[in-house]
């Protein structure tokens, strides 16, 4: 059972990694890169986020949209019940409300940790790795014990790229870049290097 | 005169001169992940531009009524409305695509694009130009998919919607095909020649250097 889990993980965080495997939440992986110490923060926000909202989210697809799920109300109308169409307004309210609560509690509790993440945070919510994180849940037909293990590995795969990334363009900027690819062109390039690069995982066999 | 001149610059102006994806940085996730080939980057080119000038014109229409604490949760739920339309309409009439696309049609909401039109212009222009201003972006982000679905189907394999056009060594033709634009890695690197070509045309959009490297000193310089 354990093994599983493990390997769940492993997957989500290496092999099905979400920036450079699936390409989500690529917006704010290019656009705040720049730096280690900012990527660093967001990278954080985005695992704390993805490890609430993707059990959350499954819960509320058991226990009130699924097919059937509204058994347990009694009501004998509900229960044949099939609200899967409601499933992205309701997950994008869900981590649109998580995000926010989330804010308020830093805010009161963790003020240090709140003036850090800044801006981020409120930006998370249109991050689309969170909500793909949650779809993929869905798709994938997930219990609540593996959404817990597949958002906090996801969370930490994207974390990671994004600060290998801020990583290796704090060196780009020394170097002599043809006029054209300056900025967002040779960063492009570089991910695709390192989306290759992280390919080679997806031959691990868990 | 005037009204049209400004119609036509808010329908054309982000195709190449301000591209939501090769200069605002902006929608980029789905736009490497649906081009594999040319169906589904079509049918993704096509919800996301309908989903834009929507989004656009009634997020414009009720822009006066919108508490500004609560925006984005009000824009978010148009969206997301829109994109549940498209999602079901898409599982009726085309279930193949649909299950090629997997999540990425939810994604839309999320796409940047989207959001970031909503916010920047419907919120302060009033609906019909909001709705050209959406549409256009919906094009501008459609050239580079379209450019990107086509480069990728064509050379990685020889086909285009499916028809064989360059004939395979393996069906007994001559084209062998370049595994690597099937895989997602190659969009990246087109997305960054597409972005280098329109820089190379438009010089205004090249980025300024952070640092500037001194040219190379002579050698009796140094002594």
């Amino acid at each position: 059972m354990f093994e599983h889990y493990l390997s769940l993980l492993i997957r989500a965080v290496f092999v099905e990694n979400m920036a450079l495997a699936f390409f989500l939440g690529m917006c704010t992986f290019i656009a705040i890169s720049k730096k280690i110490e900012t990527s660093l923060g967001l990278g954080i926000a985005v695992v704390v986020v993805m490890l609430i909202t993707v059990p959350v989210n499954n819960l509320i697809l058991h226990n009130l949209l699924g097919e059937g799920a509204l058994a347990w109300t009694g009501v004998p109308a509900l229960q044949k019940l099939d609200l899967r169409f409601l499933g992205l307004l309701s997950y994008i309210g869900v981590i649109a409300a998580m995000v926010q609560i989330l804010e308020m509690v830093l805010d009161k509790y963790v003020p240090a940790l709140y003036n850090a993440l800044g801006i981020f945070l409120p930006l998370i919510t249109v991050n689309c790795a969170i909500l793909g994180a949650s779809l993929f849940m869905v798709e994938r037909d997930y219990n609540f014990t593996e959404s817990v293990v597949y958002g906090a590995g996801a969370g930490i795969g994207w974390a990671l790229a994004i600060v290998l990334l801020a990583g290796i363009r704090e060196k780009l900027k020394y170097s002599d870049v043809p006029d054209g690819l300056k900025g967002l062109g040779i960063t492009f390039i570089t991910v695709g290097l390192m989306s290759l690069g992280f390919m080679s995982f997806s031959g691990v066999q868990l | 005169m005037a009204e049209a001149a400004k119609a036509k610059d808010l329908l054309f102006k982000p195709i190449i001169e301000n591209n939501p994806i090769a200069l605002q940085i902006i929608g980029i996730c789905s736009a490497l992940a649906v081009t594999s080939n040319m169906k589904t980057t079509v049918a993704m080119c096509v919800a996301l531009t309908l989903v834009t000038m929507f989004s656009n014109f009634f997020v414009s229409l009720i822009r006066n009524q919108i508490p500004g604490s609560i925006r984005i949760i009000v824009q978010m739920t148009i969206i997301a409305s829109l994109v549940i339309v498209v999602d079901q309409f898409l599982r009726a009439y085309a279930y193949d695509i649909s299950k090629q696309m997997s999540v990425f049609v939810g994604l839309i909401i999320t796409n940047c694009i989207v959001m970031g039109r909503a916010e920047a212009f419907a919120m302060k222009n009033p609906p019909i130009p909001s709705a050209l201003d959406g549409f256009g972006n919906g094009l501008g982000y459609s050239f580079i998919l379209l450019i990107l679905g086509f480069s990728r189907e064509l050379i990685g394999s020889g086909s285009l919607f499916g028809v064989t056009i360059l004939e395979k060594v393996t069906q007994g033709g001559w084209y062998i095909p370049n595994g690597l634009m099937l895989l997602p890695p190659s969009a990246f690197f087109l997305i960054g020649f597409i972005i280098w070509v329109i820089r190379a045309v438009k010089k205004d959009q090249v980025e300024q250097d952070q640092f500037r490297i001194t040219a190379n000193s002579r050698v009796s310089d140094a002594f």
